[in-house]
């Protein structure tokens, strides 16, 4: 099965990228472009019980794939 | 005194700050692989900069679960004193052994350049040799050195007396212009609640010898020395 | 089942090889090559692997000294004695076209490759520096070239712990598409821990070490030996090598610490050709055989075909020959470093290199033909039309400067002129505790201490020695290459001995990187012959012998070919911490003196021609350049050491691009303390008793053999008496002090606040950039 991690910016978290990424949007001529927030996705291919495997990721996320300081995360189990 | 000088695959500074802990202060300074489980017999550990494991995932994210970091955590529980000089501090934000984080430079890129640091404290073990009012010179070399910690955290450093260094501009003013990265508070050293472990941004090894431009950084591992010295060994496995 | 296409006329062409190049091949073999054997002819028969092109020029380089420990050509980088027992190992090398197509990659992949020619000699790499070359940064297109290759020799360096220490960029139309991106490493070791790339002892296993090998570069040497066309662009751009700098790092850690052990037969890196070249000419180098199975290669993707693991360019791979029955001790520390390593093969007495795949015959080829037998090419050559135009150019075309305080503001704004430290910043030049000249003087100068060194078997650093200084500069200015290759191949020699000798040094080699358009047309030969011709003959007479360097050919795109550029890095040795001299004035009261004539007056252009003058104020790159004596130059070197060494020079700033005008402003301006800290001290210059010519010629003509010092007044009458002595010209035009730059002349005089200097110089780069 593969775990999809999606790891981003905390709000609060100056975000140099996502800045820097709407303003090349906006000199392209997108408008209404309200924030644009730069993060990670990670894929992990992994064998096991969905639940324990879950449980796995969950912790994994938090402690090394993540920093909780500055940074969320989401995944989805496939 | 005897320093233990961590080595991570691609510490790159390792070898620069047992040089100067050897032969600028005349100490005894090591490597030590981050393979290891103990940090034998030291009056201190330095946690050297670099790209520990290619600075991948973020910086110091690795590096925190490495067999050598579990030995730090007890050693500094005891009250043994750690500095973290650049990757260093990054390595001790993430295993939390320091508040905060730190991130990205605003400017998106890596910037190495001598700046100015005020001094916020010099009740810390590591700036008490450090005369009142001084305006330090040392060089910053990073791509992530931008401090960040939400605004409780920031009220606790202030309350504490914990943020050790400043970016300031040369006639001492913490304004936006001195600012290399974007750190909070201009944020560039900070000291734990017990004091004991610091982390830094800056590189005081690389401002220790007057032929590489200034002896300002060793006025930090002075201040190291002074407040050993006559301190009890702290337990170390 | 792999199916290999069928060896036609035009697969033959596709791989860049002629009829004739065909026929030979089948004349070695004695038979047709198969698809893997035409790959593997068609990189080591490329330029960039052969030198089928320039090698009866190189033939000219002077290549010996009695400092030479390995010369040029015998292993991927030159070794240079510098007493005590210790060496240098330094080479430059191109990584242009893969910087074309994918800046940060193909800028981050070259600093990769540059580090592990210096590593598989046994030196530790201490430093880096670089040359660059962009179209002009008005153009989005050049920016983004510009800022990837910056950033990606940044992200290479920095993580790899490299200072990157001094470099120089140029910006001109010419380099619009096809961007050079040269790339230098410097390494140390003692004499005993001099590594060899030959694959000695028959029986003794192949080990190859590194990250697995991928689809990566496919056959990089090759398309770096074509014209770069869009097509060719779009093709490579899937082919990308990608770095690992933390990689490299471990893989360099572990090789040093394997070479102490004294297990190590032969060693080198798989760069350009791969696994192709580092096998062929290991054994051809020990005139042994090699034998290989690509079934124990380490591999990253699926289904990979002999041919493309043959000459993958998977970067940080190196190819290590074992004593046999020490194939432990290498498991051992790779496993300590994390690191895959594998078995692959031995080496053989039968001169052929053979690769099996699960033990099928893929590759039989006599590996000393492959390696060192391709054709050599000489190319006919025609002087270029335009130099005719060139020649013809006069002054009067021109009428004198009446606004050089805007014409001073607008040379140094000048992107080719302007402080480079948007650039240098972005690099860690201070990583290993060794810079002690940092970027922004004349040359670069580096600390050599017992850490710079590789650890000895007995976990040491060996006997204690005095810490060395070793300074480096890297020059070519283009221009005057373009306008009269011969005698701009010359200036980009004495200047970068120029440089060294102002901070202090004295020359031990050079090595070159000869950057030029596609060969075949004989006005471009032209251009590289007389520009050989001139290096060969600046490198003889400032004693400083070739030890290697790097061809990059077919460096044109659609709008024509590049100016031609031979880049020269020069090292010298700096022997005492007290001659370490900076270009930037040091104190209120020094004598401002002029070493050399005010003006070259022999010259009808006044120092004008191919100046920065004439292309930045008058749009014009043309003129004859200024004429440069060689035996005069020698002459000011050796007097502007002697008055270092004599403890009479307080700072030493070579004369270049802008001339007077613009060495003195640099030398008012360019000492940076810290952060928004820069140091400006001033300059009062009276150039009334020169001789009465142009006000522009004067101030920004570029007439060689020029060195501005300054000199404490109580030394005056000592430095005074040591120049005359040396046979020097020197010229009392100054004193430094207070916050202007003025400049008397019998013209007029010209006033300029310190501040208005320093801001366009300091931040016209980054404006540009953002």
């Amino acid at each position: 099965m593969k775990a999809k991690i999606t790891v981003s910016p905390k709000k609060a978290v100056l975000d140099p990228q996502g800045k820097t990424v709407q303003s090349a949007l906006e000199h392209m001529g997108y408008t209404g472009i309200r924030a644009v927030h730069v993060g990670k996705y990670l894929e992990i291919e992994i064998e096991g019980d969905k639940e324990i495997v879950r449980q796995q990721i969950d912790e994994a996320c938090r402690k090394l794939l993540s920093n909780p300081v500055i940074e969320d995360y989401q995944f989805t189990l496939e | 005194m005897n320093f233990a000088v961590l080595q991570f695959p691609a510490s790159n500074c390792d070898q620069d700050a047992v040089h100067v802990l050897k032969n600028v202060l005349g100490h005894s300074a090591r490597l030590l692989w981050h393979k290891e489980n103990s940090l034998g017999d030291v009056d201190g550990v330095l946690i050297p900069g670099g790209f520990s494991y290619g600075d991948y995932l973020r910086t110091g994210a690795i590096a925190r679960f490495s067999p050598i970091m579990k030995a730090v955590q007890l050693f500094a529980e005891n009250g043994g004193m750690v500095l973290g000089i650049c990757n260093g501090f990054q390595i001790l934000c993430e295993a939390g052994l320091l508040p905060g984080a730190l991130v990205r430079n605003r400017s998106l890129q890596f910037c190495c350049e001598r700046v100015h640091l005020k001094v916020a404290t010099t009740r810390s073990g590591f700036t008490r040799a450090i005369p009142e009012n001084k305006l330090l010179q040392i060089p910053i070399a990073h791509g992530d050195g931008c401090y960040f910690a939400d605004e409780s955290t920031l009220g606790e450093l202030q309350k504490n007396d914990q943020i050790l260094f400043q970016y300031a501009t040369p006639q001492g003013m913490l304004t936006d212009a001195a600012n290399p990265n974007g750190s909070l508070l201009n944020i560039a050293g900070i000291c734990n609640k017990n004091r004991n472990v610091a982390g830094m941004m800056p590189h005081p090894e690389r401002a220790s010898e007057g032929w590489l431009g200034g002896t300002d950084g060793r006025l930090i591992f002075e201040s190291w020395l002074q407040e050993l010295t006559g301190r009890n060994k702290p337990s170390a496995t | 089942m792999r199916i290999d296409p069928a060896i036609t006329p035009e697969l033959v062409q596709k791989h860049g090889l002629t009829p004739d190049e065909f026929e030979r091949i089948k004349a070695i073999l004695g038979r047709s090559p198969n698809y893997t054997e035409l790959g593997i002819f068609s990189v080591m028969w490329s330029e960039h692997c052969s030198y089928k092109n320039t090698r009866p020029l190189l033939k000219g380089f002077p290549t010996t000294s009695d400092k030479i420990l390995v010369g040029a050509g015998e292993e991927n980088a030159g070794i240079i004695d510098i007493g005590d027992g210790l060496a240098i190992a330094f080479k430059i090398e191109s990584h242009n076209h893969p910087s074309a197509v994918e800046p940060f990659q193909g800028a981050a992949t070259g600093v990769g490759g540059i580090i592990r020619d210096i590593f598989t000699m046994g030196a530790r790499p201490i430093c880096a520096l670089n040359s660059l070359r962009f179209g002009e940064l008005s153009s989005p297109e050049v920016r983004r070239l510009f800022s990837g290759v910056v950033s990606g020799i940044a992200h290479y360096g920095n993580c790899f712990g490299i200072p990157t220490l001094a470099g120089e960029v140029y910006f001109d139309k010419s380099y619009e598409g096809n961007p050079l991106v040269n790339v230098f490493c410097l390494g140390v070791l003692r004499h005993e821990q001099i590594a060899r790339g030959a694959a000695k002892g028959v029986g003794n296993p192949v080990f190859y070490v590194g990250p697995a090998t991928g689809r990566d570069g496919l056959a990089g040497a090759a398309f770096a030996s074509q014209d770069l066309t869009e097509e060719s662009a779009e093709q490579q751009r899937g082919a990308v090598q990608v770095g690992d700098p933390f990689m490299e790092k471990l893989v360099m850690e572990a090789c040093l610490e394997l070479l102490a052990t004294g297990c190590v037969a032969g060693i080198q890196d798989m760069g350009a050709a791969g696994l192709t070249c580092s096998t062929c000419e290991t054994a051809a180098r020990a005139g042994t055989g090699i034998e290989i199975d690509l079934s124990k290669v380490p591999q990253r993707a699926p289904n990979m075909t002999p041919y493309e693991i043959m000459l993958s360019e998977s970067q940080e791979r190196m190819l290590i020959i074992v004593k046999k029955g020490r194939e432990k001790e290498v498991q051992t520390i790779f496993d300590k470093w994390d690191l895959p390593w594998a078995e692959v093969g031995f080496v053989t007495d039968t001169g052929q290199m053979v690769v099996k795949n699960h033990g099928e015959l893929i590759v039989n080829i006599p590996a000393s033909k492959l390696a060192d037998e391709a054709p050599i090419y000489h190319r006919t050559s025609r002087e270029p039309a335009y130099l005719e135009n060139v020649r013809r150019f006069t002054l009067e075309k021109i009428s004198d400067t009446v606004t050089p305080e805007a014409d001073l503001k607008a040379l140094l704004a000048w992107h080719s002129i302007a402080s480079k430290n948007w650039v240098y910043r972005q690099y860690d030049h201070m990583v290993r505790n060794g810079s002690v000249v940092c970027p922004g003087s004349d040359s670069a100068v580096v600390r050599i201490k017992e850490d710079s060194l590789p650890l000895l078997p007995d976990g040491t650093f060996g006997p204690r020695f005095t810490e060395k200084l070793i300074a480096l500069a890297v020059d070519c200015n283009a221009t005057y290459v373009y306008l009269d290759p011969y005698e701009g191949a010359k200036i980009a020699v004495a200047e970068c001995a120029r440089n060294l000798a102002c901070s202090g040094a004295i020359p031990l080699g050079t090595t070159d990187n000869l950057n030029f358009g596609n060969p075949h047309n004989p006005e471009i030969f032209y251009q590289l012959k007389k520009s050989v011709e001139g290096l060969a003959e600046g490198c003889r007479a400032f004693n400083a012998p070739v030890t290697g360097g790097n061809v990059s050919l077919y460096n044109q795109n659609p709008n024509g070919p590049i100016d031609p550029t031979p880049t020269v890095a020069m090292v010298g040795l700096i022997e005492k911490w007290e001659y370490v001299t900076t270009q930037w004035f040091k104190n209120e009261g020094d004598v401002i003196v002029l070493l050399g004539e005010v003006i070259d007056s022999s010259d009808p252009l006044l120092g004008m021609g191919g100046s920065a003058y004439l292309q930045r104020i008058h749009g014009l790159k043309t003129g004859t350049p200024p004429r440069l004596n060689l035996d005069k130059e020698k002459q000011l070197h050796d007097g502007l050491r002697a008055l270092i060494y004599a403890g009479l020079v307080m700072s030493a700033h070579d004369c270049s691009d802008g001339g007077l005008g613009v060495t003195l402003a640099e030398c008012c301006i360019s000492q940076q303390i810290a952060r928004d800290t820069p140091r400006l001290i001033g300059a009062t210059i009276d150039l009334r008793n020169s001789p009465a010519t142009r006000l522009d010629a004067l101030l920004f003509g570029e007439s060689q053999s020029r060195v501005v010092i300054s000199v404490n007044p109580n030394k005056l009458a000592d430095a005074k008496s040591e120049a005359s002595q040396r046979g020097i010209s020197f010229n009392e035009i100054g004193t430094v002090g207070g916050d202007l730059l003025t400049i008397q002349s019998s013209h007029r005089t010209v006033t300029t606040k310190l501040a208005d200097l320093h801001d366009p110089w300091w931040n016209a780069i980054g404006r540009a950039m953002n």
